[in-house]
């Protein structure tokens, strides 16, 4: 079978018009789903597709580029739809659109998976506090939680240890217990599990698809949801049975799990929670109760 | 069927596209379906629901991997944590061929997340053969290239498609898995004639085909995937299967997925047309 070597000019050829059709169809559409008229040198758009896509007896090369335009956007619109109800259900429908269409244009996927699409949005609603204005923490309580929940759903999990491999393992004060990196430990300043399931309840998912391109899907118009009250909650999101569960912990109970995840050994994580607050008499008790009910969901892994 | 090389000297029949709202109808009443195509990056997951499904399904059935995410022709360096989960979930499903599309998606590290079209010309159809040479080394499994359904033409195209096709899986000796449908989307949205192209690729490489449905709109034609399968694609298939000999058959369905027994018996249809062409007297 003869090999020949891709000729460097022709690649380079090949990857110009790459860009140009991706610079046309990452950017956002203008009203009525219509492709922007002007082009990125602020030149007729038209007159641009027009050099590197050919028109047929039907549609110009403008109309035939705007095809992938808006399936670019339906397509990852409807992505980050699904994966965020709940900042969706806070902000509204209107305003999450147009800060889907913000967070996108800044931080275009770069990732294979449409699941990492949101990985950058916490980060982004950070510095762009304008979008969650008189509800920010709320906004980001809801975020934290809603990306959590997509790690835990299919994040990396490692063989768990058993309540007796624990209890077996040495000395347990200098055992290095790891954390599941699919659970995400989370402190928030709002009841948002709450909150979430109560939204999530009301979604349905989104199909699959392949090849396949689809029509902008219409949505149906939200239910309210009242706005969770302030109230300091300590979360575990994880994965059991392969289902995501969001489990609320006592505040020492969170700092002994952020700490072991973060690397410390048991004894210091430990020591960490009993300088942070002050226990009652029965703590030895109830940290035997904890350890042996998160050993039960599989949360540890030794650290070899 | 027909047993070559590209498919692993395998004998698949009529397979379905494995969906996620029919995994508990697959798991509890266990029907009696030749294969099942994955889309691959669904399972390129490091745990949880969509791996453990999957060790249920490989307890039953035979899989083959689908994959949407390799952007042949992209221009941006291979995804080297793409391929290597890609090949740790080829050793799990054991798939006997991987097919991904002649397409590219991402350029400049940003992904479209669509199938996008290639120019057709002698430039990229070797860049693209590079490409998938390196990928099936990497894998080691048979890969069949995808056409994909297109609503734009390029200036710059040297070729037909078929031809461009027919190029790339000469160049590197890889098999084809045609989509019947998307040769029909794109010979309406470009106006050619479908036959030329099933009449003109080389049959012997064809190791898949896939067939769907579609949508037509005023000047144009979406490969929606959310339809049954419509007279002119199945008039197609009957085509090339007296071409390429009955060949593995996969339905898409992929938006709007009505139940498992209606997409089952859509599926099956594709049967008829294998069976006829066994029983169909031998002309010398």
């Amino acid at each position: 079978m003869p090999r020949s070597t891709p000729d460097p000019r022709g690649v380079k050829k090949l990857r110009a018009i790459q860009r140009a059709f991706a610079t046309g169809i990452m950017r956002p559409l203008a009203s009525g789903h219509r492709m922007q008229s002007k082009w990125i040198d602020g030149k007729s758009a038209r007159r641009a597709v027009a050099e590197f896509i050919k028109p047929n007896d039907r549609l110009s090369s403008f109309e035939r580029l705007e095809i992938y335009n808006k399936q670019y956007w339906f397509r990852l619109l409807d992505s980050l739809h699904e994966d965020f109800p709940g900042l969706r259900t806070l902000i509204g429908e209107d305003r999450f659109y147009d800060l889907s269409i913000a967070y996108l244009t800044k931080h275009p996927s770069d990732s294979f998976t449409l699941r990492d699409l949101g990985r950058h949005l916490e980060k982004y609603l950070a510095n762009e506090p304008r979008w969650t204005a008189s509800h920010r923490e709320l906004a980001r309580d809801i975020v934290r939680l809603e990306w959590a929940h997509i790690v835990a759903f299919d994040g990396e999990a490692f063989l768990p240890l058993e309540i007796d491999t624990l209890l077996d393992g040495g000395d347990p004060a200098q055992l290095k217990l790891g954390l599941q990196p699919c659970i995400t430990f989370l402190a928030c300043a709002y009841p948002v599990d709450d909150f979430i399931l109560t939204v999530r309840r009301r979604e349905e998912p989104r199909g699959e698809a392949s090849n396949a391109m689809n029509e902008r899907v219409q949505r149906k118009a939200p239910k309210k949801f009242a706005r969770p009250q302030p109230e300091k909650i300590w979360l575990a999101v994880h994965r059991s049975n392969n289902a995501v569960y969001y489990k609320r912990l006592e505040e020492p109970a969170y700092l002994i799990c952020s700490a072991l995840q973060k690397g410390l050994p048991l004894h210091a994580a430990c020591e960490r929670a009993f300088r942070r607050r002050k226990t009652g008499p029965d703590f030895g008790t109830k940290l035997q109760g904890w350890f042996a009910q998160w050993a039960s969901f599989g949360w540890f892994y030794r650290v070899e | 069927m027909p047993a070559n090389r590209f498919n692993n000297f395998t004998n698949y029949g009529i397979g379905i596209g494995l969906r996620v709202p029919h995994y508990q109808h697959i798991l509890s009443q266990k029907p009696t379906v030749d294969w099942f195509e994955i889309i691959s990056e669904n399972y390129m997951v490091d745990a949880g629901r969509p791996l453990k499904v999957l060790d249920q399904i490989l307890e039953q059935y035979r899989v083959v991997q689908h994959g949407v995410a390799m952007y042949l022709g992209s221009t941006d360096g291979l995804d080297r944590e793409h391929l290597r989960r890609l090949k740790r979930l080829v050793k799990r499903t054991n798939t006997p061929w991987l097919s991904d599309h002649l397409c590219w998606g991402s350029v400049d590290g940003r992904y479209t997340h669509d199938l996008l079209p290639l120019p057709y010309t002698f430039a990229t159809a070797a860049h693209v053969a590079q490409r998938i040479r390196e990928v099936r080394d990497y894998l080691e499994v048979p890969i069949l290239v995808e056409n994909v359904s297109s609503y734009a033409e390029f200036c710059a195209s040297e070729m037909s498609e078929w031809e461009f096709l027919s190029e790339v899986v000469e160049k590197a000796d890889a098999g084809i898995l045609l989509d019947v449908n998307n040769i029909y989307v794109s010979s309406q949205n470009h106006n050619f004639n479908p036959y030329d192209y099933l009449n003109h690729i080389p049959h012997d490489r064809v190791g898949q085909i896939h067939i769907a449905g579609h949508s037509k709109f005023e000047k144009y034609i979406l490969d929606t995937h959310d339809h049954p399968v419509l007279d002119p694609v199945w008039k197609m298939y009957a085509h090339v299967t007296k071409l390429t000999g009955p060949t593995a058959t996969l339905l898409e369905w992929d938006d709007r997925i009505p139940s498992f027994d209606e997409v089952h018996r859509e599926a099956l249809k594709a049967g008829k047309f294998c069976k006829e062409l066994l029983h169909a007297p031998v002309h010398a």
